[in-house]
Formats: C-alpha cells, structure tokens, sequence
C-alpha cells in the first residue's frame, strides 16, 4: 500500500495541470488528516476520490456528535489512526472518538479547564482553530494561554506551557503546526494591546526553545545576519522600535494568531502578523512594523530568513494571519516556489517563498482603500481620502475582516485553483482616543460594516493563482466564514453561516448537494478515508467567531458598532440560525 | 507522688487533650459581621440617578475606561449586551455597580481599584439611561452617530441597489 501511493500521486500529476503544483510531493495523502490545513503546504487537498461530481448528490449524514457547547466553532477536526479527535471553543475539550466502532463512540475526553476570565480577551468570540498531531501526541492551544501535548492513545497530559497572561489582554485561539520535532504557537490579543509573538516549542517537553516577537529590538525578533528581506525599507537596525514612537512597540500588537505553513526543503515556516495595536492609526505614527508582516523563518532556532510588511501602519485591521498556500508554478516562464496569500487588504499575493519577493497581487474583492501593490518597492498604493483616523471616513471597501479573514482557502492540483471563501463588506469608521488599560480592549475606533458592491455579503471564488483572476465565483447571503476543503473526485466543500453545508464541482462551481445542519458553519470541512475503507467529510457546525457573534454572543442589533461594527453588517443572522455545537460526517449510501 | 494526685494529672491531661481535640472540630457557623458590606445592599440608590451632567459624565467615562471596547455602544461584542431586557447579574443600580466595582467571574474585570466610586455611579446611570431607565430629559444623545449619517445611507444603497 505504501508503495502504491506514490505512484498514485504520480498518475495524478500527470492528470492534472502540469504549470501548478502543490509543495505535497514529499508528504504523500494517506487518507488521514492530522493537521487543521491537512499537509504543511496548506492545500486542503484530499487525494480520495470516492465521492465525486458523478455522486456527491447521494451523499448522506452517517453519524453526528454534540460537542455540548454554544459558541462559535473555527476548528477542523483531526483524523488519526483511526480515531477522530475535536477541540471545542471555550472550554477547549478535547474529544477523542473511536472511528473503528459504530456511531464512533467518546474513547476519552481531556479537560485542560482554562481560567474563565480568559473569555473577556477573546476578541471575537472564544473560538478555537483546532489541534495538531505529531508522534503519538495531540497539540492544541487554550483560550487562557497555554499549550497542551496530550497522549493521544489514552488522553493523558503529557505536559502544559503556560505562555502568555490574559491579564495582558493574551489568550490564543491558533492551531499549532508541528515541523520537524518543535511546536510551532503564538498568541492573539491585537485588541488589546499584546506584543505579539511566535514561539517554538519543543514537542518533546513543552520547553521554549525560542520566542520571536513581532515589535521590538531585533535580537527580539529574531533579525540576525541571516535575515534577507527583499525591499529596502524593510533593511535597518531594530526596525520593531525605531517605526514606532517611544515605547509604543511595547503594546504595539502583531499576533501571530493565524496560519502556518512549512517548507521542508527550504527548512522554512511562513506565518503573518496581526493588526497594529491600537485600531486608530494616528496613535502610532511610523509603519509600526513588524505588524501586518509575513515572516519566513527557521523552524529550530526561530531565526528571521526574510520578511515582508503587507500593510505597514495599518489603519483598517488588516491582519496579515491569513493562509500561505505553498505552491510550485510557472510565471512567465520561469519555474518558481511561491506562496498564495489571500489578504484581509483584498489581494491575493503571489510571494517567492524563498526571497519574500512579490511576484504579483491582484485583488479578488472590490478594494477602493489602495490602488494595488507596487512592485519595485513592494509597497501597498494607498488612497489618501480613505486614511483613518481621529476622524470618520466613510465608504472604505473592504471592512476590517477583509477581503477574507481566518477562513482558509484550499487549493486543487488538478484544476490548479484556489478556493477562497470572501467576505463582501464595507465599512466606515470613527478613530478616537484610546486608553491603554492592560487586559481591556485597546481600539481607539468606532465601526460599522455594511454588504459591499451587489448586495450579498460573501461568496467562494475559484482563483486562477497564474492568471491572477477569478475563474467562477458563487454568492451566498451572508460572509462564507468556514474553510474550503477540496478533492480528487472534484467535489469542494464548505458551510454557509445560514446553516447548510454545501458541496460544489470544483470546475465550475455548481452546487452537487447541500445538508441543513443545526447551526450556522464557521468551522473547516476535512475529508478521511475510514478504517472501513470508505470516505467520509466532517464538519463542525457551530455558529459564532466575529461574524456569527450577534447570535453566539446574543448581541443586540440596535446597536451597529457591536462586535465592533460587524453588527451592523449581520442583520436577519438571528432569523437564520441558533446557536449549538456539532460534529456532522456524511458518506455515500 | 500519691495516686490520687496522679489521678488528678491524668485527669487533667485528658480533659485538656479532649477540649483541643474538641476546639479543633469547632466550626464558625455564624461569624461576625466584619463592618465592611460584602455586597452592596440593592436598596443604595444611586447618586448619580436622574442627573443629565452626572449620566453625559458616565456616557464619557464608559469610553475612557474603555467599557465600549468590549460593550460597544450597548449592543455588545467581546462583552454582553447593555441595552437588554434580561441581565445575568442584575440590572439594578446597586447589582451594576457591584458588577463593575468586583468584575465577575466570565471575563469582566473588577474595576473597584481602579476606577473612584463616583465615576462607577455615573457609569451605571449612563447605562441605566441606554434602557430608558433614566429620564429621557437628562440621557444624552448616542455616540454611535456614524449611524445616521445621510451620506453614507446613500454609499451603502447605491452599493447594494436597495
């Protein structure tokens, strides 16, 4: 079997569009799914073929599981040696169930009983974004701060690193990535004040074997001679306090709250920084970096290889945490290692993950806040009467989720498309003063979001990462805030906020077959091969995070700077659908 | 020593381990009143009640202290809603400020320390007057005036076609 599945891939290869392919040739599918963004290219790509665009109408619910809890659910679950593992939101349960018997019986739970105050730093909703397996133990993260390996045989703690203080305004939400022996973390907390960092743990221990933050001296950093960035603003000493006024680096934000995707060949690991703390942006004069910044750098020692400042001195909460999908393409002829980066700014970036260059960004939502990227210097073209401040500026497109936000797209090697679930906001905002008050929100803002060019608020785009176009887009009513998981067989899955998860043919977006679920779906879809040889898809349906919080937080719509300012924007969410976890999996008859 | 003293001893010694062993088994069903209120009796009322400059001085506070950074302008967010008809601590006056003055166990910090009685008083009149329990005459206008704002209605319908 084994042997079998590289040739497999092979045949695949030679099927599918020979000018894109993903960085999965060195991680074959195995049918399991044993981190949240499936390999450490972030494809969300599943090699079984089973359920296809011929059958996928027949697909049925073969079993479902209550996760017992109410709020928003970001996670992906987790496949492994027969055994599926889920961690809930707060209080960040992790369930183990046995997939070998019928309806997959809990074989343990373990209950890691996070402090409760730790959900007021949980900016938008007490999410959490999944767990990762490596060497016979389960990584996750919990709301107040600490990482967790558990046994994932018998559900014993193996060891808890206590790594922030939500007395600081740090919790963390983020699926850990593990590559190569070290637990890769960071924290959340760019609403209130944090210093946002990476860190790497050893998988072993839970030791930290370094800690890289986003603002600060360089030795902080982790700039050293090894650190090449592309453009020249982004060379000069302690950049992380000398594009900051006075100590304001120190509660300058830039979370590392996002994405991680890893490179073996090169060794490297790409992550993005959050939004600069606080939201107003006349506060911090500079381009505050490292803020809104990918990061490439070394898994062992945490040591900088290059960096790119996507949004320098932010003045929309454009987090640049999104997704980093490693792909091998030609671009003008020219065989290249990139990566996909989809952007809260509304551009998908095209980057030499071995550089930082950026090779092309092209929007995939209506943008009138810049006017594209430019290339030589790499900096983003900002039009100057949509500058926040301490003052209100209307009709800015997009809102501050973005273009997109955490939702992760996937990618399919053989119709070589990315599938990008959008949001579709505008917004306008009011910057006034902020108090810094450690563990309370630090915003200086008022919003108020409100659907963009056409009406619908979100929707799926199939994007041509060559061409630097939308090949067929689907519009759904509210913000598509779940994952995309994509197929062999064709099939692309994702969950709406208004309850149904849906099937689509991944060539031309038409829907195959959808299922009502009991909540809204703003978690990641995966699909496994069974101990039974069949394949299944799961899904966690769970409505919440910042876009679902009207219903999971029972927030009042009178008020449309809720949520700041997503409220405005969700209006009749609460017609559509009541909050309440559950796992769903589907299969064919 | 004669047998009858050392009878007294023993007696003695065992009278004695027997009231420590009992003292030990006491329990302080009933304490004392320390003197200092545990909770705020619900009959307090406020100080601030009723008054337009005390209730616009708690509307200013309520953003200086950064209460709107997880309330919003009472539809709530990272925090509850304020502007309600149920509230899971209490909506009276002296439930409000003790929300605020001992934070609660959820994730509302305790502000007792941090912000002067007073202030906390207003603050709880301006959030009484977001459900209309204030009178109408001293509540002050809504922050959230982004709101209203003709022109970017008619940005947003031009966007949406509605």
């Amino acid at each position: 079997m084994k042997a079998a599945k590289p040739a497999l891939m092979l045949a695949l290869a030679a099927l599918s569009t020979p000018r894109v392919r993903a960085q999965i040739q060195n991680q074959p599918d195995d049918g399991q799914w044993t981190m949240a963004a499936k390999n450490y290219a972030s494809t969300r790509y599943s090699t079984l073929g089973q359920i296809h665009t011929g059958n996928a109408s027949q697909l049925k619910l073969a079993w479902s599981f209550s996760t017992g809890t109410t709020r928003g659910i970001e996670a992906a679950p987790l496949v492994v040696n027969g055994t599926m593992y889920i961690v809930t939101p707060y209080p960040n349960v992790l369930y183990a169930l046995d997939l070998a018997r019928p309806g997959a019986p809990v074989k343990w739970k373990y209950e890691p009983h996070p402090q409760p105050a730790s959900q007021g730093v949980a900016c938008c909703d007490v999410v959490n974004r999944g767990a990762a397996y490596a060497d016979g133990k389960i990584y996750f993260n919990t709301l107040d701060a600490q990482t967790v390996a558990v046994d994932a045989n018998t559900g014993r703690e193996v060891w808890k690193a206590q790594l922030g203080d939500i007395h600081q305004g740090e919790s963390m939400t983020m699926a850990p990535v593990v590559a190569g022996g070290v637990v890769l973390v960071g924290n959340s907390g760019g609403e209130f004040g944090v210093r946002g960092w990476m860190a790497g743990l050893d998988a072993g221990t839970g030791k930290i074997l370094w800690r890289a933050y986003s603002t600060g001296p360089d030795q902080d950093v982790r700039l050293g001679p090894a650190f090449q960035p592309f453009y020249a603003d982004h060379r000069g000493k302690d950049l992380g306090v000398n594009t900051w006024q006075g100590e304001q680096w120190k509660i300058g934000g830039g979370s590392a709250w996002g994405w991680i995707s890893y490179d073996a060949e090169l060794d490297l690991f790409y992550y993005g920084t959050s939004n600069p703390s606080p939201w107003n942006p006349d506060q911090r004069p500079g381009d505050n970096k490292w803020t809104c910044t990918l990061f490439a750098r070394r898994p062992r020692t945490g040591d900088a290889v290059w960096a790119y400042q996507i949004s320098p001195h932010d003045g929309h909460d454009y987090d640049a945490v999104n997704e980093n999908i490693l792909l091998d393409l030609t671009l003008n002829g020219r065989p290249r290692k990139v990566l996909a980066h989809p952007d809260r700014n509304g551009y998908v970036y095209l980057i030499d993950r071995a550089t930082g260059e950026v090779l092309s960004a092209n929007p995939f939502v209506f943008v009138n806040n810049s006017q594209g990227i430019d290339l030589k210097t790499g900096r983003l073209k900002l039009v100057d009467a949509k500058k926040t401040g301490t003052k209100t500026v209307r009709d800015i497109c997009p809102a501050p989720p973005g273009g997109k936000d955490w939702q992760p797209s996937s990618f399919s090697p053989q119709t070589g498309w990315l599938y990008i679930p959008r949001n579709n906001l505008c917004y306008e905002m009011q910057g006034t003063q902020a108090n810094y008050i450690a563990g309370t929100p630090y915003l200086g803002a008022m919003a108020r979001m409100y659907p963009g060019p056409g009406g619908s608020r979100g929707g799926i785009s199939a994007w041509d990462p060559v061409a630097g176009k939308a090949v067929w887009k689907v519009e759904e009513d509210f913000p598509v805030w779940s994952g995309t998981a994509v197929t062999a067989g064709n099939v692309l899955f994702y969950g709406a906020m208004d309850d149904w998860f849906k099937a689509l043919d991944a060539r031309t977006g038409a829907l195959l077959w959808r299922f009502k679920t009991g909540s809204g779906i703003v978690g990641q879809p995966v699909i496994y091969k069974g101990p039974d040889g069949k394949e299944y898809v799961a899904v966690l349906s769970g409505v919440g995070g910042w876009a679902g919080a009207v219903v999971s937080g029972g927030l009042n719509t009178v008020d449309g700077t809720g949520a700041l300012g997503f409220l405005n924007a969700m209006a009749g969410l609460p017609e559509h659908t009541a909050k309440g976890g559950t796992l769903y999996v589907f299969s064919l008859p | 020593m004669c047998s009858r003293c050392r009878d007294g001893i023993a007696g003695i010694a065992i009278l004695l381990a027997a009231s420590f062993g009992c003292r030990r088994e006491q329990r302080n069903l009933r304490p004392e009143p320390t003197g200092q209120a545990m909770f705020t009796p619900l009959k307090v009322s406020n100080p601030s009640s009723g008054i337009a400059y005390e209730i616009s001085e708690g509307q200013r506070l309520y953003t200086w202290y950064n209460c709107s950074g997880c309330h919003a302008n009472g539809g709530g967010g990272i925090g509850p809603p304020l502007i309600k008809t149920s509230w899971i601590y209490g909506g009276e006056p002296a439930k409000l400020f003790e929300s605020v003055a001992k934070g609660r166990p959820n994730g509302m910090p305790a502000w007792g320390d941090r912000i002067p009685e007073y202030q906390i008083w207003q603050i709880v009149a301006y959030v009484r007057s977001l459900n209309q329990q204030e009178p109408s005459s001293a509540t002050p206008k809504r922050l959230d005036t982004i709101e209203t704002n003709p022109q970017t209605i008619r940005a947003a319908r031009a966007r949406t076609g509605k």
